[in-house]
């Protein structure tokens, strides 16, 4: 690689200025706000993690990682996610807390980008974990409270999909005897192939019935009318228990009076053997790619020696940012005191008092009116004090 | 009722090139208010009215990005297009035009060599079916009459799409192995197809009644 130039920073790395900082802070306390009245309590973890625990539990595939050495040798990553850490926590600091916890977070992760030289490598992320709670009520709380939270910043069009990974799994069980062949139709439904899908599902020796059932799987998303028809697609075992989870955690979400932002996704797959139940997706409009996702991840915890169900969400705020409003343009009541030597003490008492009175003061040490004059065209300033000799 | 319109306007993607007509006429036969316009013209953002469609007129191997990243709701794209970006879409339909095959093709007195070299527009799709056939070979990337590598000695066999074959033939070349077959897909963006689901699924089930034995 060629040496950076001198302004260069590693591949998708970015600074954020004070204009789009503002933003996101004000944001984050509005997230914040709305947040923390449900019982959850903010948690930092470290910026580093061990390869071996967290890495190795993360859902982030080791490749996207950041990984590094520490000076005793071991391997280290950039945490991928905070849903990992904070199950470590959870298993260690907090392992007589307990059940259920509720913990919520604002913090920057790290996942390495392969396509694309200027897409971002750190996120920043506002997210919810409730661990110990296996109940479907337990997802709606999730799911609700990332409604209220797209709400809450302001975001004019939303949706959010659900979907459950045991209802495709149980219904190919039901349909294909061997596994391989149900690991490619995943493999079509996590990339979003339908028409492979469909060339598989074509070529397969099974009864029309059956054809017709996985081929329906991929219509299964809309309104509420699509629980009664996923539930004619299966009669018992695991496709229909998720089904029946669905059902239930939908009359949740109507006691919350947030099914008008949903939609249903039968086939909604988000991440590959890390989701183990309920799965959503959040989705703003004239955005391109989800602001949001969570779901039901029950044997993360397990890896850290305290088995326990678990949800949460994570919203990505560079995307929330994008489907927001502009902070209006407040008058800037900055004031520029300019002083000269003699009147230093006098000036810099005269600028606490004015900040006391919430002005923003800015003080300037000058030498004439030269000084004075040039901080007069500053367009930062709207008022400029002077306190110079006479 | 306007504004719900609005929020479910479709933007489509259209491939110029090789597929462009028959894409059209597809549109046509679906019922998609088509003009003229959009057959002859020169602009590139064609907006349908009285239908809740515009269209983008895009070089081919843009389709998906301008679908990965949403600016276009829906896109109308080759497989070969799909197998070589990887762009993280939804692959909703095969319209099942602009036929034709993923071959590798070479001079008929083709010896294997050592480390041949393979000439194509495809690079990610010919490495990746190389490796998966354990031959070693070198990949060289070109833009465009790349059955010229061959007879100029710059590859010794390539990777292109075929249809009819005439061009290899008048090139004196022939078909090798064959690697998939290729058809025009109907992908969507991963958004749009969530936040716009109800025009998504019109739009599918129209170019269903229009796709030969289609499930």
């Amino acid at each position: 690689m060629a040496k950076p130039l001198g302004f260069e920073k590693p591949l998708g790395m970015r600074d954020i200025l004070p204009e789009s900082l503002a933003k996101q802070r004000r944001l984050e306390r509005a997230l914040r706000a709305c947040i923390e009245p449900w019982g959850y309590e903010e948690i930092s973890t470290p910026s580093l993690e061990y390869y071996d625990t967290v890495g190795v539990a993360s859902a982030t595939l080791t490749d996207r990682m950041f990984r590094l050495l520490d000076k005793q040798g071991h391997t280290v990553v950039l945490r991928p996610d905070m849903t990992t850490p904070i199950a470590r926590v959870v298993s260690s600091l907090y392992k007589d807390v307990p059940f259920p916890i509720r913990l919520y977070y604002q913090a920057n992760v790290f996942r390495a980008q392969e396509k694309e030289a200027g897409r971002n490598a750190e996120f920043y992320q506002t997210g919810i974990e409730l661990i110990g709670d296996a109940s479907e009520d337990a997802d709606a709380e999730a799911i609700a409270l990332a409604v209220f939270c797209l709400r809450a910043a302001g975001v004019e069009t939303f949706r959010i999909a659900i979907g459950h990974v045991d209802f495709a799994d149980g219904l190919l069980e039901e349909e294909i005897a061997d596994e391989e062949v149900r690991e490619q139709f995943r493999k079509y439904l996590y990339e979003r192939d339908f028409v492979g899908y469909r060339h598989l599902l074509s070529s397969l020796e099974i009864g029309s019935d059956g054809k017709q059932r996985l081929e329906m799987l991929l219509r299964l998303r809309g309104g509420k009318s699509k629980i009664a028809e996923a539930r004619k697609l299966t009669d018992n075992g695991k496709a229909r228990r998720a089904v029946e989870t669905v059902a239930s955690l939908w009359d949740a979400l109507e006691a919350y009076g947030v099914t008008e932002d949903l939609l249903l996704d039968f086939n909604l797959v988000s991440n590959l053997n890390y989701y183990t139940g309920v799965v959503f997706e959040g989705y703003a409009a004239d955005l391109g790619t989800p602001l949001l996702g969570g779901g039901r991840y029950d044997h993360l915890l397990a890896q850290f020696g305290r088995p326990a169900p678990a949800t949460g969400f994570a919203i990505k705020m560079d995307r929330l940012m994008q489907v927001t409003p502009e902070i209006v343009n407040r008058e800037k009541a900055n004031v520029l005191l300019c002083y000269t030597a003699n009147q230093r003490r006098a000036a810099l008492a005269e600028a606490q008092l004015l900040r006391k009175d919430g002005l923003v003061v800015v003080t300037r040490l000058v030498k004439g009116q030269a000084e004075v004059e040039a901080g007069r065209r500053d367009a930062r300033f709207a008022r400029v004090i002077c306190m110079l000799d006479e | 009722m306007a504004v719900l319109d609005q929020a479910q306007k479709l933007t489509i993607a259209m491939p110029k090139g090789r597929i462009f007509e028959e894409a059209v006429h597809f549109l046509q036969q679906a019922g998609l208010e088509v003009t003229a316009e959009l057959q002859e013209s020169r602009k590139l953002i064609i907006p349908v009215e009285n239908a809740s469609l515009e269209f983008i007129l895009a070089k081919p191997t843009d389709v998906p990005t301008y679908v990965e990243y949403g600016v276009a709701d829906v896109g109308v794209v080759g497989k070969d297009v799909l197998l070589e970006e990887e762009r993280d879409v939804y692959e909703l339909l095969d319209l099942k035009i602009g036929y034709c095959r993923m071959m590798v093709a070479g001079l008929p007195d083709w010896k294997p060599v050592e480390a041949p070299r393979v000439a194509t527009k495809y690079p990610k799709i010919a490495s990746r079916y190389f490796r998966e056939q354990g031959q070693q070979v070198e990949v060289i990337k070109l833009n465009g009459s790349v059955e010229l590598a061959p007879i100029i000695g710059l590859a010794d066999r390539i990777v292109d799409i075929v249809s009819t074959g005439r061009t290899l033939r008048e090139n004196g070349l022939v078909e090798l192995e064959h690697i998939c077959e290729i058809t025009t897909r109907l992908i969507a963006n991963r958004a749009s197809y969530r936040m716009k689901s109800e025009a998504v699924d019109d739009i599918c089930n129209k170019f269903l009644q229009v796709i030969p034995n289609s499930n």
